[in-house]
């Protein structure tokens, strides 16, 4: 199987060469390959949102290697890092972060629009990937005009534009009821067995860490435990 | 990320806060639109200023007695020329007289197309049976006349007979005609008419008839108009009882490319030769162009003075831009978060809003332009010029504009650009 991300011996350190320096990773060994659906689980303030932002690419780590789809993302510089960004991560985030002033098209159709895509092809794999996730019926309405569970379907559908390596997705169904939650899992189930994207799910429910294929569990910056789920 | 995709999005912003906008835009509108005004008003003033003073001819001199300074106790404008305002009586011995004009003719010849000469006899009523018109009558020699450049309708002008008797004859306008003798022009020819002036009537017969142009700036209301009714030249001096000088003409020169060093030599010519010994007089060549170019020149830097002082209007509502563009920084630190999580670099995101931010003070430009030339063809309508806008005034605003857009947006653009992606995606 082919490696998409590695991590080796990753420490991040806030407030460095300061006295209240904080380190909140000490030493992430960790590897997901291609086609996986792996949940990192931990309590708050284990370290699990650090390292998210390691891992998508907002944030450098202070100590060890990253390997993105074969590329080292530590020697990066930030212009690079935006590209990795756009071309290899799509982000779902807990409270959606849709652009309210534009339609949900619109917000599709942006990661595509940084990696300038031409007008027409973006309009037509916006309103595929709008389709996929059931959304095509409403398209020209604006975040404000959606429900929750809406609002993060089109989320994925802009996750999915610029078919990225992995999906990384924090929380995604922390801010919807239960039923609504169960119909995003389905829908990443789904990006899992049938695109075959490789989704990191970041969680602190357990219930739905289950399903995934792999559950690694984080506490106090490290890596405490790593088991194999239902979903396997 | 494309331009026009980001003219797109600051459109979409601007729409979802539309009295915002409009606020923020204020101050641009409001400094461009007194700079279009104040220049186009200006600009008009200037250009019929000098069109008429044009018509009057660029080429004309005008050669005049002034004071000697050395005993001008008050230096003004106004006290420049003997003819117009003098607090010293001129005597007999001031004045240009015919001799120094044939002398000055035979040296300066090719030079001088002709040598304008005239004698206001005076403002008055003219009148016929019972009918009354305002008129102006004043005495010309041949080359004044054909200066006037006047459409003759009827009759002729005057003969060298006309000038040498003193004959009190006239040409008239049209719009006498019509006032007096019902508008048939070829049946007022050989027509007396009776002219009050300083408490005196004199009688004059009609020998031609000019069309009056009304295109002349005129202080007057249209309907008391005083037409000028010439006379000739020695007819007019005769019923002044005037002396054998002048102590004002204009000389029309024939190619002449420097004017003002002309008149140098036309006074030094002069002074050298007959004001040398005088106690009071000397001789002061002005041109016309000089007039003309001083004065567009005034006129400019009046305006330019006045459009730096709106200026500032500009600047404030600069300000105005770059601290709401601010605010806004601050209102989308999420959206500017997820655009940096989606792939923006810090560029797309300075261009972002630096995009924002121009296209606030260019449509606040725009309308600026629209209101301040509404507003200058409003006031030259008013002024009784032709409304002229000026083209550098447009150009200039556009560009300033765009300008303040770049200058009051880089510092929020930057702002926004230089934001951590973590912790603006996690602001509240």
């Amino acid at each position: 199987m082919e490696k998409i991300i590695e991590l080796k011996g990753i420490i991040k350190r806030f407030y460095i060469n300061q006295p209240n320096e904080l380190e909140i990773l000490h030493g992430i060994d960790l590897t997901v390959e291609k086609g996986e659906f792996v949940s990192i689980v931990g309590a708050s303030g284990s370290g699990k949102t650090t390292l998210m932002n390691i891992i998508g690419v907002l944030d450098r780590p202070t100590e060890g290697v990253y390997y993105l789809d074969g590329i080292n993302v530590a020697g990066a510089r930030d212009r690079e890092l935006s590209g990795i960004r756009n071309q290899k991560i799509g982000f779902v985030f807990q409270t959606y972060n849709l652009i309210s002033r534009t339609s949900a098209l619109r917000n599709v159709e942006l990661p595509m629009m940084y990696a300038g895509v031409g007008k027409k092809e973006r309009l037509e794999r916006a309103k595929h990937y709008l389709e996929m996730v059931e959304m095509e019926d409403r398209m020209s309405h604006k975040p404000d005009e959606l429900s929750g569970g809406q609002k993060q379907r089109v989320a994925i559908a802009r996750a999915m534009s610029n078919n990225p390596s992995i999906i990384l997705a924090d929380e995604p169904t922390g801010a919807l009821d239960s039923h609504t939650g169960r119909r995003i899992m389905d829908i990443f189930h789904r990006l899992n067995q049938e695109e075959g994207k490789t989704i990191v799910l970041i969680t602190h429910s357990k219930e739905l860490a289950e399903e995934t294929g792999r559950i690694v569990t984080l506490r106090d910056g490290e890596i405490i435990g790593e088991r194999m789920g239902k979903g396997c | 990320m494309l331009i026009l995709e980001n003219i797109m999005l600051a459109f979409h912003g601007l729409k979802a806060n539309k009295m915002r906008a409009l606020l923020t835009m204020l101050g641009i509108i409001i400094g461009i639109a007194s700079v279009i005004a104040i220049m186009s008003v200006g600009h008009s003033i200037s250009t019929s200023v000098t069109s008429s003073m044009e018509d009057m001819g660029v080429n004309n001199i005008t050669l005049g007695l002034k004071q000697k300074s050395s005993q001008e106790e008050v230096t003004s404008d106004g006290r420049r020329f003997a003819g117009i305002s003098m607090g010293e009586q001129m005597s007999e011995e001031d004045y240009l007289t015919e001799e120094m004009l044939d002398t000055f003719r035979e040296s300066f010849g090719d030079r001088i197309a002709g040598i304008l000469l005239n004698e206001v006899a005076g403002s008055g009523t003219a009148r016929k049976s019972n009918l009354t018109a305002n008129v102006m009558v004043t005495g010309v020699n041949d080359a004044y006349l054909q200066n006037e450049n006047l459409a003759l309708l009827g009759g002729r002008t005057f003969t060298k007979r006309d000038q040498a008797d003193k004959r009190r004859v006239v040409l008239v306008s049209d719009r006498l005609v019509s006032s007096l003798l019902d508008g048939k022009t070829d049946q007022a020819i050989g027509k007396e008419i009776e002219v009050y002036i300083n408490n005196r009537y004199y009688t004059y017969t009609i020998v031609g008839v000019y069309e009056y142009d009304d295109s002349v700036f005129s202080m007057e209301s249209e309907e008391d108009v005083a037409t000028t009714v010439y006379l000739p030249l020695e007819a007019a001096r005769e019923q002044n009882h005037s002396t054998t000088g002048y102590s004002q003409l204009t000389l029309v020169t024939a190619g002449v490319e420097d004017t003002s060093a002309f008149c140098e030599e036309l006074e030094s010519w002069f002074n050298s030769r007959y004001y040398g010994n005088n106690k009071s007089y000397e001789v002061s060549a002005v041109s016309l162009e000089a007039m003309v170019s001083s004065m567009t020149e005034m006129l400019s830097t009046i305006s330019i003075a006045i459009s730096v002082i709106a200026g500032i209007s500009l600047l404030v509502g600069g300000i105005g831009v770059m601290n709401i563009m601010l605010v806004s920084i601050t209102e989308r630190t999420r959206e500017i978060g997820t655009r940096k999580a989606l792939g923006a670099t810090n560029g797309s995101i300075r261009l972002q809003f630096i995009m924002e931010s121009i296209v606030i003070c260019l449509l606040g430009g725009f309308i600026g332009i629209v209101s301040g030339l509404a507003l200058s063809v409003a006031a030259t309508n008013f002024l009784g010029y032709a409304a002229s806008p000026s083209t550098t005034g447009i150009v200039f605003s556009v560009i300033f504009s765009i300008l303040i857009g770049v200058f009051f947006g880089y510092y929020p653009a930057n702002k926004a650009a230089k934001m951590n992606p973590i912790e603006a995606l996690r602001y509240e």
